[in-house]
């Protein structure tokens, strides 16, 4: 299912393109150095190079952790900073350097910057006085390959930054990563935008590619079409619980899967030992690439079955008669059975904490406001499980995120009860949340429903371009007009609609749309489908038209490659994925997934919420 | 005629001169009134009327100087403006040089348009320059001078213009009878001649005494030349004895009088290999063998020494004179048996059909590769077409009975004397060797061509040489349309579009670079509508702000999506604005306006509040100070702070978050109140924190107080109040508080705190007192399965059946049966 046919581009190559470079990068400051790096960029860094590779082939000698605490490091005589261009990094690393002069310290100094560098750091690095000390780099490392058709930036800052801020300083970066991937797999014919900020990144693509002089070539183009996509257009999906494999992974081990997704980290419970352990989670596992998709509530019984298949082949040892056997079954079988073994052991013990957790006498009830909600039924009884659970103050995120779905699926919550909501809400988990919603308004997560007669007060004049209190999708209608749930139950072992990622109760929004757009290769219907029809959110460009071979009609000309990229701008989820997967399945279309970042509805909530004032006291 | 009829015997060599051109100018001109320099490898002429010597013409009236190709076709002229002018020359990039007397060097390009001026410092300016040379240094052109107080000053390269004062030469009490430079192992020394002593100097202060080995009496060196390739040196002393060695002066080659004591206008080198002295209309050429030939010109010349011969310009007349280079010898030599010989014998037969031809070819048939590369490079050292063609006939004749010969020397030598042939046309007026060239190199060339404005002819031999269109073609252009930016009499919309025509999207075409070429000349509206072509605005937007155009920077930043240039021009702005005016001016540009907000989100909070007064957004500014009050310590502080937001809030219009600061602030204050009171921390906690742990500090009086202030309402003060108390494991209490009115949460709420706090022994006492449709709920809480059937089954309700049945599948048969039966039950009696 994670597509391994030969058709699949390999993004593997942007891993190798990567480390190239970044080695190139590294030996271009001659002689051993330290390295310190950034932790945002840890994980990032993860995926192309370890620490052999970085000793070994980059001539490193320490390895640290920049930290605004350390006000300076013991090392070597050269040292190497690889930071995201950031106003903060760049003071951190200007303190370090101000303090080592002033021990008379004689060390050289690089900073490299990533994706790319900025001028606003250089000026920052100039006011602080260590611009002349220091060296400056850039090394462009924007999409990594996380899996064999997953991509991510890692910037889990993009979805705050760009939605909220209406800062656009990541654009660049996406825009750019794009055109590496068709350097790498050629022009992408056929590219749609859907959102604001997806048509701005359009177009900043359009611009840098600049005027094409010669008729572009589309013959070597691996994949046929690119969607940008903006989370702002599916608040929806990413807030829904997830209930397939992989996402419930990432939802309860989530806190480390934020960050490095692919990886889950289990506590010892699980792995049954000491330090717990860190597990690759890829394709690359066939057992994992097997029940990843599947929904939760099959995986156990699959995990049961592939246990006694493992049963029945190391009970094969028995049974060996030759030595010649017992020589090809140690040789070949035994390694094999080892690590299959282990990694079923640690699925079996994810799987027993996740039904644990579901056990919890709220998840139930939890799911069913979600679901209640979604279909718009029962509001009533919601609106009191929500006030409970306030009252309750129980799961801030948790409790943030039902709020935001009873926003989103009626289009605004009535006066009255959005103020009471609110207010409670801040008594119960602090003031500070006051600016969480004012976040949440902004977004359109959670807003009043607004009156029959326009607004009284009009918008301040300026912020047209991007203005981020423009109304979100008018769900009512979309659910209808897409039939985003399901009239029947879906079968969840053997599932025929995408809805089964979310047990059949929803089919995800983002993924919906997505479909519109491969199917027609155009934005008619999706256009229609957004509120008022605002054609000026969504864009098209397609070059190359898959010809429906249909009475008399004689097929000419080549058709786009039928693979599509979809770049999720803000995050997407792993339910997304999933259905997008299961859509590639059900159509012969191959999806890529590049991302901003994946996300999940505690992380996307959570990068908005304002800071709490006190994390240290553990009350209820 | 025999091919080496003009060959003059020199020693074992033979010398030739052949006319170049006819001179284009005027008949007027007789070259010993003027001073004249000329630029090598075939550089152009600059003429100043001298009248140094002629008494008649008051001091007051200043020069003309006068700028002419090397075919003598005028380029420029202009009157001297300036002060008094000590020497003139050129530089290697064909610059202008005037050095005047009190040290200040101007330079002018060949079009006598100003480019810059330089000083040879203080000290010569105050003592004045007596006399001065400008010669090749290893880094560039340089200039020496001498000053009245018979000091030298030199500056090795005119690009880098650091003056360095020499060593003193001893007892020097009157100007040196001669001096030169000596440029040896990257470092240019001075060799001074006092009277017969030599000395060389240096700038490191040091002065070396040279002794030479010369066998008449010297008086003194009264003239001195180094050659081209700075390898050897001739000296003249009065009695008119030339010295001829090596530059180290180590060496002698050869001493030769000339028995005349007048100092020769001229001492130039020829090649390598010939000393020239010129008196008036005789030139002698010296070999080193004292062998010589003596010239006598029809008018008064002027000598340009070259790499490989030297130019002789007379006022009819271009010549040049040069060496027989050895191959060409060893083919036109009379009676030569050479192959190369052989070959164009060969070919001379063949052209007259003669069956002698494959006699000649076939003695030679073992060296024909030889003499093909003779022939071909024989044409090279060719001034004449003519000849060339011959030879390169020969060459091919003879290649064609080669059969896997390299055709590539061939067909590189025809292409280089095609291009040499075009630029020596006396239009052009460059007359280059082909050794010159390969000194030169073909960019270089093509740099001159550009430089006198042969732009076509550049792009035709770029393309005829099939040079990238980025090194060559587009190269040319992007000078073509710098040059016509300058041409001040059309319009800026015509050159605009002129160049955008000519250009296109030629890759490697930088228009910034022509627009802020055009901005040089102080067109600024030309250079911004050229820079509407550049297509980078990363090279855009820095000349737009030197032009001052900061909005439309700020706009063109912003239309190319990138941010970082957009930083660029904002800090750019902020600096040079007052703030309030840089405010209007990002107001109306969001991008501009959020990326400058991020900036100060980062470095400055208050600036930010302040962005946002300025623009009446007072709830973006209340929320903004809120944000800063987080990250204030001091209580009072913090409160300024919180009141100041609720100030912005109330000028908002946002009734809520007013309100809501408010209560915060009151909270604020019981909360320090408490901890002061009960010595326990409490602030910062939320409300409900704080009810909740004052419960749980059984604190009775403190709870009802923030109740009743706060308007808690009768449902969530239930709420906290049990679960505070079940935490607390007041048990009593807590069934107490259960009793003393009907709870509004219902009694669920005490069985579910009572759960999660693991005590299902008190929670059992509330199950009985849950309304019935709740109750099944709660047991299945509780796990009692048995009980939540059976109270089910009272309900008659099969859907909560159902939900039961979902639970113990798999864990307890025996329920799941007994709920099964109870279905059945229901629905038969349905």
């Amino acid at each position: 299912m994670a597509a391994s046919s030969s058709s699949t581009p390999n993004v593997f190559r942007l891993r190798e393109e990567s480390r190239v470079e970044l080695k190139r990068i590294m030996n271009s400051f001659d002689g051993r150095k330290d390295l310190v790096i950034d932790p945002k960029l840890m994980q990032q860094l993860d995926r192309i190079a370890n620490v052999t590779f970085l000793k070994k082939e980059c001539e490193v000698d320490k390895i640290f952790k920049l930290d605004p605490l350390q006000k300076a490091i013991v090392g070597c005589a050269k040292r190497l900073y690889l930071v995201r261009p950031k106003i903060s990094n760049m003071k951190c690393i200007a303190d370090q350097i101000l303090l080592e002069k002033s021990y008379k310290e004689e060390r050289k100094y690089r900073i490299v910057m990533v994706p790319r560098k900025l001028y606003l750091c250089e000026m920052i690095l100039e006011q602080e006085g260590v611009f002349g000390y220091c060296e400056i780099d850039e090394f462009h490392l924007d999409l990594v390959a996380v899996d064999s058709d997953i991509m991510s930036m890692e910037i889990p800052d993009y979805f705050r930054s760009f939605f909220l801020d209406g800062e656009l300083s990541w654009m660049h970066t996406v825009a750019s990563a794009i055109q590496n991937i068709q350097k790498l797999m050629g022009l992408i014919p056929n590219r749609y935008a859907i959102g604001r900020g997806a048509k701005m990144c359009f177009e900043l693509l359009k611009r840098l590619e600049g005027n094409r002089l010669v008729e572009p070539d589309y013959s070597k183009s691996e994949i046929g079409h690119l969607i940008l996509f903006d989370r702002d257009i599916d608040y929806v999906t990413p807030l829904c619980t997830q209930v397939t494999y992989e996402g419930l992974l990432d939802d309860i081990f989530g806190i480390t899967c934020v960050l490095i997704h692919g990886f889950v980290e289990f506590d010892i419970n699980i792995s049954g030992k000491e330090q717990g352990a860190k597990v690759l989670l890829s394709s690359k596992d066939v057992l994992y690439d097997d029940i990843r998709n599947r929904h939760f509530t099959n995986v156990f019984d699959l995990l049961k079955t592939k246990a006694k298949e493992l049963q029945t082949l190391s009970d094969k040892r028995h049974g060996l008669s030759s030595v010649t056997e017992m020589k090809d079954f140690v040789a070949n079988d035994l390694k094999n059975l080892k690590q299959e073994k282990q990694n079923l052991s640690y699925h079996i013990g994810a799987c027993e904490r996740i039904i644990e957790m579901k056990a919890k006498a709220d998840f139930e009830e939890y799911i069913q406001t979600e679901h209640s909600l979604i279909e718009g039924s029962s509001l009533r009884s919601c609106m009191n499980y929500i006030e409970d659970t306030i009252n309750k103050q129980e799961q801030l995120i948790g409790t943030l995120r039902l709020m935001c779905l009873l926003s989103l699926t009626q289009d605004g919550v009535p006066a009255r009860d959005y103020r009471n909501i609110k207010t409670w809400f801040l008594h119960s988990h602090g003031f500070e949340h006051m600016l969480t919603f004012y976040n949440m308004k902004k977004l359109g997560l959670f807003k009043e429903q607004t009156p029959v007669f326009q607004s009284t007060k009009p918008l301040p004049k300026m912020a047209t371009g991007i203005d981020p209190l423009a109304g979100n999708s008018n769900f009512k209608a979309l659910r209808k007009r897409l039939n985003l749930v399901p009239s029947e139950d879906v079968d969840l072992k053997n599932p025929v609609d995408m809805s089964y990622v979310f047990s059949g109760a929803y089919s995800p929004l983002s993924c919906k749309l997505i479909e519109q757009c491969i199917s027609r290769e155009g934005l008619e219907e999706v256009t229609k489908s957004l509120i008022g029809g605002d054609r000026d959110t969504c864009t098209a460009e397609v070059q190359l038209k898959t010809v429906r071979v249909g009475k008399g009609q004689v097929r000419s000309g080549p058709a786009p490659a039928k693979v599509v990229l979809v770049y999720f701008l803000g995050g997407c989820t792993y339910s997304e994925i999933i259905a997008l997967r299961f859509l590639g399945k059900k159509t012969g279309y191959t999806f890529l997934i590049a991302t901003t970042a994946i996300i999940n509805g505690q992380s996307l909530l959570k990068s908005i919420v304002e800071r709490p004032l006190c994390p240290n006291y553990n009350l209820p | 005629m025999a091919a080496t009829a003009d060959w003059h015997p020199l020693g074992k060599a033979y010398y030739k001169k052949s006319e170049v051109y006819t001179l284009d100018w005027d008949d007027l001109i007789d070259v010993s009134k003027f001073v004249v320099s000329a630029a090598p490898y075939g550089g152009p002429l600059a003429l100043m009327r001298d009248d140094s010597n002629n008494p008649n013409i008051a001091m007051v009236v200043k020069p003309i100087i006068t700028v002419y190709t090397a075919a003598g076709k005028k380029i420029s002229q202009m009157r001297w403006n300036s002060g008094k002018i000590k020497d003139l020359g050129w530089s290697q990039t064909e610059d202008l040089l005037f050095v005047q007397d009190d040290g200040t060097i101007l330079i002018y390009d060949l079009f006598l348009s100003f480019k810059k001026v330089l000083s040879m410092g203080q000290e010569a300016k105050d003592v004045k320059v007596i006399d001065a040379r400008i010669f090749s240094s290893f880094n560039g052109t340089g200039i020496a001078v001498l000053t009245s107080s018979y000091r030298i000053f030199m500056m090795n390269s005119i690009d880098d213009p650091r003056v360095q004062r020499l060593a003193e030469v001893p007892g020097l009490q009157s100007a040196p009878t001669s001096w030169t430079i000596l440029t040896m192992d990257r470092q240019s020394q001075v060799l001074v001649a006092k009277d017969s002593e030599l000395y060389l100097i240096d700038r490191g202060g040091q002065y070396q005494k040279q002794m030479i080995d010369i066998s008449t009496p010297v008086e003194g060196f009264i003239e001195m030349a180094v050659s081209f390739n700075n390898k050897c040196i001739a000296l003249f002393t009065e009695s008119g004895v030339i010295w001829i060695g090596s530059a180290d002066l180590k060496k002698k080659y050869c001493e030769f009088n000339t028995k005349c004591h007048q100092k020769p206008q001229q001492l130039v080198w020829c090649g390598p290999g010939a000393v020239v002295a010129l008196w008036d209309k005789q030139m002698l050429v010296i070999g080193p063998d004292k062998d010589y030939i003596s010239f006598m010109n029809d008018t008064p010349v002027h000598l340009v020494e070259e790499e490989d011969g030297i130019r002789i310009i007379g006022n009819f007349t271009h010549e040049f004179l040069h060496r027989v280079q050895k191959v060409t010898e060893d083919i036109f030599k009379i009676a030569s048996m050479e192959p190369g010989a052989m070959l164009y014998e060969a070919f001379k037969e063949f052209q007259k059909e003669s069956q002698r031809a494959d006699e000649y070819i076939r003695s030679i048939k073992d060296n024909l590769e030889l003499a093909v590369s003779q022939c071909i490079q024989a044409a090279g050292y060719e001034l004449e077409p003519s000849k060339q063609r011959q030879l390169l006939r020969a060459a091919a004749f003879g290649k064609s009975f080669l059969t896997d010969y390299n055709p590539e020397p061939f067909v590189n030598m025809c292409q280089m004397l095609r291009v040499l042939n075009q630029v020596c046309h006396h239009t052009i007026g460059i007359p280059l060797t082909y050794s010159q060239l390969h000194h030169l190199t073909m960019p270089v060339l093509i740099d001159r061509l550009v430089l006198r404005k042969f732009f076509y002819l550049a792009i035709r031999i770029c393309q005829y040489l099939k040079i990238q269109d980025s090194e060559g073609a587009s190269r040319i252009l992007a000078h073509w349309a710098c040059y016509k930016v300058q041409q001040k009499q059309e319009d800026d919309e015509m050159i605009a579009r002129a160049i955008a025509d000519k250009l296109g999207d030629t890759p490697g075409v930088s228009y910034s670079d022509i627009a802020s070429k055009a901005l040089e000349c102080g067109r600024t509206d030309l250079a911004i509508r050229l820079l509407d072509y550049e297509p980078k605005a990363a090279h855009q937007v820095p000349l737009l702000l030197q032009m001052q155009k900061e909005q439309l920077a700020l706009s063109k930043a912003i239309e190319s999506g990138d941010t970082d240039l957009v930083y660029f021009v904002l800090l750019r702005l902020k600096e040079s604005m007052i703030q309030g005016e840089f405010f209007m001016a990002i107001r109306n540009l969001p991008v501009a306006y959020y990326l400058y907000l991020q900036y100060c989100r980062q470095q400055n909070k208050e600036l930010m509040e302040q962005l946002y007064y300025q623009e009446d957004n007072y709830l973006e500014e209340g929320n903004s100070k809120i944000l800063r009050s987080f990250t204030v310590e001091r209580y009072e502080e913090r409160m300024t702070i919180m009141k100041e937001a609720m100030d912005s809030y109330n000028k908002a219009r946002n009734e809520f978050a007013a309100r809501q600061t408010e209560e915060q602030i009151k909270l604020a204050k019981y909360q320090r109140r408490l901890e002061e009171e009960l010595k326990r921390p409490y602030m910062d906690l939320s409300l409900h924190q704080t009810i909740y742990r004052l419960i749980m500090d059984n604190n009775v009086k403190m709870p009802e107080i923030l109740r009743k202030e706060f308007k808690v309402p009768d449902k969530r003060f239930w709420w906290l109040k049990i679960q505070a108390l079940a935490e607390a494991g007041e048990w009593m209490e807590l069934d107490r508080f259960s009793k003393a009115k009907k709870p509004p949460i219902g009694m669920e709420a005490f069985v579910e705190v009572c759960l999660k706090n693991g005590n299902k022994h008190e929670a059992m006492k509330y199950i009985i007192r849950v309304s019935p449709d709740k109750k099944v709920k709660c047991l299945i809480k509780m796990g009692e399965f048995k009980m939540a059937a059976e109270t089910a089954f009272e309900n008659r309700n099969e859907e909560e059946l159902n939900s039961i049945l979902r639970r113990c599948i798999g864990t307890d048969r025996q329920v799941a049966e007994t709920i099964n039966s109870m279905k059945q039950q229901l629905s038969s009696k349905k």
